[in-house]
């Protein structure tokens, strides 16, 4: 194969100094970086790179772009790469693909012949009937499918996702967009360049002296700016409201999804070029000028031997001495604009003739055609806007409807010198930064997280733009014979017009049923042509036909880089390493890790029934109440009555939703006079929390009452079983276990295993004799194993989430969400009892008013299969011949009665004990059940967790001095990267941290010097933290012990309702610094870390890693470095070590490394 | 994705927020019959246009407040 490589072009973008190899269906192939795949494939003088989709035409270079319908490659595991766009790299398996067996010879090219059947509309002719056939039609169509073959072991590529903020971003880096950029950024604007092709310039690239003159100017002037960060190989994707625009990255294929925030969007794509639509189009040696002067001015590739130039513009003239100059014999000049056209190209696989209108036939391997343009709207329909054909300039333009964040520079706005291309784009640019340093100017005035009056935005009128003129140029697109209009899709001009004869006259269903503009192109190629011959077809105009419209993404773009990094946030309690230890089978609610059991689950219930056992209950929502008012919220709240609760004591409470549906339940106790702390189900945590918000901040805004998250600032461990009140006296100090001392439904608090602060409750979900015991977390771990430690010798052992549910069921209780639904409300529940209708007002009290009027709905049941050796799966349904009268709700074989048992929604007229009911099981059998007298099956009197045993209890045993853990520990993925570390971790957990809640704006912010959005150190070097509108944290080292009697002195103002928790257990604390700590946050976190959003000392909340968690900017001032960015990081305790994980992979491209103890300066000066 | 203007927070992106409902008011619970409880419970206006409408900040401030959204462009303000 001889070598089609010219000698040296004057703006070639290879390095002859170097030659790289790869292997192109097995055959070896040289390249010089710089190459693109197809370049050096043609250098080598490959003519054909693919077969078309359904008639297996051979086809060649068209466009020598990005979208080059006919050389797209596999490329070793990667099937579908662009491979006139991608970059040849050492070693590189290359072959074509969608054909078979081989690119030469292709069995499925036979559809050529039978091309008939392949009319438009075959797929939904054909294969619709009869149904059964489906299965195979799948396989057929499969066969003939574009793509190649993806390996099963093939890499997952995920990359993190990463968030920017550009005030302008510019998409397409050719003369105007870069003349755009420049304006922008020299005006102040943070300027995002996005260009699709590995360098700057667009088209100047492959212009003479002149162009290449200026090229190198313009990428002079972009290198001095550092306003501007350009993206090479990259890609706007799409533009979404909130001028919120998507951008793909690329790097040999690996791609990672930019999501950015642009104040302006400038649409600077150029011009597409159009193939011409004629018979034998898209023979290999047919392509269009742009194609030809890429190839020889940017890879030094001789397109051809012998041409035929169709040119009716200035490029079709510029690509003829292009061609002479590469030594190329130009046959023949055909000026459309002299009415001279091409009727057919001829040849067997590729170009050996072409055939003119006045009858003559000339021999040529290469046929460039220059028949015009077509503007890529994409982007500004997706702003709203809808394209207008102009038949002058034979193309559609942008329309009048631009919102004020979107602007057109070069091409797509109009026609002019390059001069006067960029003395636009130069107004355009200057015009975008404008606008968009004012927008920035109003958010941040309306930010927080500031000091001082915002910037004043420089007040410059609205700079006029003059608008582009359109040249005229003729309106080429089908010449007097029929060819093929989508490439891509292998829709030829006949088929529109059948297509159009069956009734398919409206664009939008022409191009569904014949699938034209829907293959890897998107229309960026045929979408005007594919207008213009339904037009044509019709018997109407361009402008009546209209044009479909163009849809996000622009192209095409990986599944993994649209997944990201996998970041599910999962929370662990402080005990999960000893469950991990003792072989915990993991199960994950919600998010938490949970033990489902240990091995055995029915051993460790029937340790619970015998003796003690232990089971992590952390992740119970638990909710810190505060105020005078408290009560009446509660009374609120749930549908029991709460004014009577006395100090010490606790009762169980449920919870409906304005639909009278139950929604959640807990018990809640009273620790002080204005002092509660509520619990919830793990699982409604969160949504209780935000119902006690909602109705104190909107419904009862009057009322006294503070409300702190505490759930996992407890590591909270319930000890269940007879003997658990002898385990919990080997541990507790100070708190009367005796009956009569701390009895059923009471709560103390109190020092347990040498830690000071523990909240422990007699409460009994499992029926039995329990106390749950509230540990602050950090010494949960300490706690647990003290447990297991003193109780050995009584048989203590741990259970899980499975013996619980076992337990729970054999006495009955329910579980919101499991014997309840969507539709169950509270007397369906079987709460009756709890109902107080005599309160004036709660939330659901009046759908519960005329629920018992009514006494409608389903009733939660007992239920005992009468063979009891029938478990019931859970959802069997509940039958009266083939009538829905019930379902179980939850089912298990009782080790206690050695019998199953079941709780059931059943009709309230059956829901009487001693009915006898069918259940349908799954596999069809029929078994007969029967009500119970009670919900519980075991001990329905309660006496168990009553129950008092003889059993001395204490004395307290020794159990060694209390070990504070961090929530964050070594890494659970190690950290390796040879890069140097730029960022570091450092863990803060151990701080105190000192809430404070209070009015906003009131004189307790005015004691603690700070209001939300800032944080500043107080005297003692404390951080003072305004953490949300009446919302203060103070941050302090352990060292500095005064710390919270100091916070509450000064927050002890007379007349405020102020609140003081203590959350030093309760978030899990890092600080992230160095020079690229903003860029590792920038892939988690969607904030703007900028020094003018997020100033040294902002403070605000967001979401990082998908995670609730708070940041602080505390800069370091070093001697060594300069300005140390750094970021205080704090979430809950329970997310720590995740959103750590998360931190550390984000971190890995920049060294990241993790310091799990700072030995100076943790809350930098 | 759209941004909302959180009046503590300022501008943020719509995932941090919870959208709460059109601002209907809770009628007395005392005297309302099913057919007023109900309509305050499951009938929206759902209208084209600007509406006003109760947000959450569940990732951000945790306030609870009122803002103005074109229901067609999904321009926001700040509810006045
Ligand atoms: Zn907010």
């Amino acid at each position: 194969m001889t070598s089609h490589r010219l000698t040296r072009q004057q703006g070639e973008v290879i390095d002859r100094a170097r030659t790289i190899a790869f292997t192109w269906n097995g055959r070896n192939v040289t390249a010089h970086p710089g190459d693109t795949i197809v370049s050096a494939l043609a250098a080598a003088g490959e003519r054909v790179f693919s077969r078309s989709f359904k008639y297996h035409r051979p086809r060649g270079l068209l466009t020598a772009s990005y979208h080059d319908p006919g050389t797209i490659l596999q490329v070793d595991d990667e099937p579908n790469v662009r491979a006139a766009h991608r970059l040849a790299t050492p070693g590189i398996a290359v072959s074509s693909q969608n054909t078979w067996p081989s690119l030469k010879l292709d069995v499925k090219a036979v559809n050529q012949v039978v091309g008939r059947f392949l009319a438009p509309g075959f797929y939904y002719k054909t294969f619709i009937q009869p149904e059964r056939l489906w299965p195979v039609y799948e396989k057929v169509l499969a066969r003939f499918a574009h793509a190649g073959r993806i390996s099963g072991n093939a890499p997952h590529l995920q990359s993190h996702k990463r968030f920017a903020h550009p005030d302008v971003l510019v998409a397409g880096g050719g003369p105007a967009g870069i003349t755009a950029a420049l304006a922008a950024a020299r005006a102040g604007a943070r300027v995002m360049l996005v260009e699709e092709e590995h360098q700057l310039g667009g088209h100047l690239r492959w212009g003479g002296s002149a162009e290449l003159a200026r090229l190198a100017e313009l990428r002079a002037a972009v290198a001095a700016e550092p306003g501007i960060e350009v993206l090479f190989d990259s890609a706007v994707l799409g533009r979404y409201d909130g001028n919120w625009i998507a951008v793909v990255e690329r790097e040999h294929g690996h791609e990672r999804l930019v999501k950015a925030r642009a104040g302006t969007l400038v649409v600077a794509p150029g011009l597409i070029e159009r193939p011409y639509v004629f018979a034998g189009n898209d023979l290999p040696g047919v392509m269009l000028s742009t194609a030809a002067r890429r190839l020889i001015n940017l890879y030094a590739v001789r397109p051809g031997d012998r041409a035929v130039v169709l040119t009716a513009n200035a490029d079709g003239d510029a690509v003829v001495a292009d061609l002479r100059r590469a030594g190329v014999d130009v046959a023949r000049i055909v000026d459309a604009r002299r009415g001279e056209d091409v009727v057919r190209a001829h040849g067997r696989g590729r170009l050996r003739a072409v055939e003119l209108a006045d009858g003559r036939r000339i021999e040529a391997d290469l046929l460039v055609t220059a028949t015009g343009w077509t503007a890529p709207t994409a982007l500004v329909n997706q702003a709203g806007d809808r394209p207008v054909y102009v038949p002058r300039a034979a193309r559609f333009v942008p329309g009048r409807d631009l919102p004020e964040s979107v602007l057109v520079a070069g091409g797509l706005a109009g026609d002019g010198s390059l001069d006067e291309l960029c003395g636009h784009a130069d107004a355009v640019g200057g015009e975008a930064a404008r606008r968009a340093l004012a927008h920035r100017a109003r958010k941040l005035s309306v930010l927080p997280t500031r000091t001082g009056p915002a910037p004043e935005p420089a007040q410059r009128d609205a700079s006029p733009i003059a608008a582009l003129p359109l040249d005229e140029h003729p309106e080429l697109f089908r010449g007097r014979t029929h060819g093929i209009v989508d490439f891509s899709e292998d829709v030829s001009s006949a088929d529109i017009f059948t297509a159009a004869k069956e009734g398919y006259d409206s664009v939008e269903l022409l191009k569904r049923y014949t699938t034209a503009t829907m293959g890897p192109a998107q229309g960026k190629l045929e979408t005007v042509n594919t207008v213009e011959v339904l037009a044509e077809a019709t018997g109407s105009t361009i402008a009546e036909t209209g044009t479909t419209t163009w849809r996000p993404v622009h192209v095409p773009v990986t599944l993994g880089a649209l997944a990201g990094r996998i970041s599910e946030p999962v929370r662990r309690s402080p005990m999960q390493a000893a469950h991990e230890r003792l072989g915990a089978r993991p199960l994950v609610a919600g998010q938490w890790i949970r033990p489902d059991h240990y091995g055995d689950p029915v051993a460790e219930a029937r340790a619970v029934r015998e003796s003690v056992g232990i089971i992590d209950v952390t992740p119970i929502g638990k909710l810190d109440l505060r105020g005078p008012d408290v009560a009446q919220l509660l009374n609120l709240l749930y549908v029991n009555k709460w004014s009577k609760l006395a100090v010490g004591r606790v009762r169980y409470g449920v919870m409906c939703a304005e639909d009278g549906v139950v929604f959640d339940d807990g018990v809640t106790g009273r620790l002080g006079e204005d002092h509660y702390l509520m619990s919830t189900t793990s699982s409604g945590a969160a949504a209780v929390w935000e119902w006690v918000e909602n109705w104190l901040q909107t419904e009862r805004p009057q009322w006294k009452v503070h409300v702190t998250p505490l759930t996992t600032a407890y590591a909270s461990i319930n000890v269940a079983g007879p003997r658990s009140r002898e385990l919990v006296g080997r541990l507790v100090e100070d708190v009367d276990l005796a009956e009569d001392a701390f009895g059923y439904m009471n709560v103390r608090t109190g020092r347990l295993a040498g830690v000071d602060g523990c909240v422990l409750w007699r409460i009994g979900f499992t029926g039995e004799l329990s106390y749950e015991l509230h540990v602050p977390a950090g010494y949960g771990l300490h706690v647990w194993e003290a447990l297991l430690e003193h109780g050995a010798d009584l048989g203590v052992r741990p259970f899980g989430v499975e013996a619980q549910r076992i337990l729970r069921l054999e006495k009955g209780h329910f579980i919101v969400g499991q014997d309840t639904d969507g539709l169950t409300r509270a007397f369906s529940a079987g709460l009756d009892w709890a109902v107080k209708l005599d309160k004036d007002d709660f939330a659901g009290r009046p759908e519960l008013v005329w629920q018992e009027k009514s006494g409608g709905g389903p009733r939660l049941v007992g239920l005992q299969p009468v063979d009891g050796s029938v478990v019931p799966p859970e959802a069997s349904q509940i039958v009266i011949d083939e009538r829905i009268v019930g379902r179980v709700t939850s089912s298990r074989m009782s080790p206690t009665l050695r019998r199953s048992v079941c709780l059931a929604q059943l009709d309230a007229p059956l829901a009487v004990p001693g009915t006898e009911v069918t259940v349908l099981l799954p596999d069809g059998r029929r078994v007969p059940a029967r009500v119970t007298e009670h919900h519980a099956h075991v001990d329905p009197e309660g006496n168990r967790l009553r129950g008092t045993s003889d059993e001395p209890v204490g004395p307290v045993r020794e159990t060694g001095t209390a070990t504070l853990r961090s929530p964050l520990e070594a890494p659970t993925r190690a950290v390796g990267s040879a890069a140097p570390c730029e960022a570091t971790v450092t863990d803060l957990s151990h701080l105190t941290k000192v809430h404070v809640r209070a009015p906003h704006g009131g004189a307790v912010g005015a004691a603690l010097g700070i209001a939300f959005g800032r944080a500043v150190r107080d005297e003692h070097g404390a951080l003072v933290v305004g953490s949300g509108p009446g919302e203060w944290l103070v941050l302090a080292e352990p060292t500095d012990v005064g710390a919270a009697e100091r916070v509450a002195a000064k927050v002890d103002v007379p007349d405020e309702f102020v609140s003081v928790v203590d959350l030093t257990h309760g978030r899990a604390m890092l600080r992230i610094a160095g020079p690229r700590a903003a860029d590792v946050l920038a892939k988690v976190c969607a904030i703007d870390l900028s020094d003018d959003v997020t100033p040294d000392g902002a403070a605000l909340r967001t979401s990082i890693a998908k995670v609730v968690t708070d940041l602080v900017r505390t800069d370091l001032a070093r001697t060594d470095l300069p300005g140390e960015r750094g970021f205080v990081l704090h979430c809950e305790r329970s997310s720590g070590q995740y959103l750590l994980d998360a931190l550390l992979d984000a971190g890995e491209e920049f060294g990241i490394q993790f310091d799990s103890r700072s030995d100076d300066g943790a809350l930098p000066e | 994705m759209i941004e909302l203007p959180c009046p503590w927070c300022g501008p943020r992106g719509v995932s941090e927020f919870r959208y709460v409902g059109e601002g209907a008011t809770r009628p007395d619970p005392a005297t309302a019959t099913p057919q007023e409880w109900r309509a305050y419970l499951y009938l929206h206006e759902n209208a084209r246009g600007w509406v006003r409408e109760n947000w959450y900040h569940t990732a951000g401030c945790r306030r609870f407040f009122k803002l103005e959204r074109e229901t067609e462009s999904n321009e926001t303000r700040a509810a006045t």
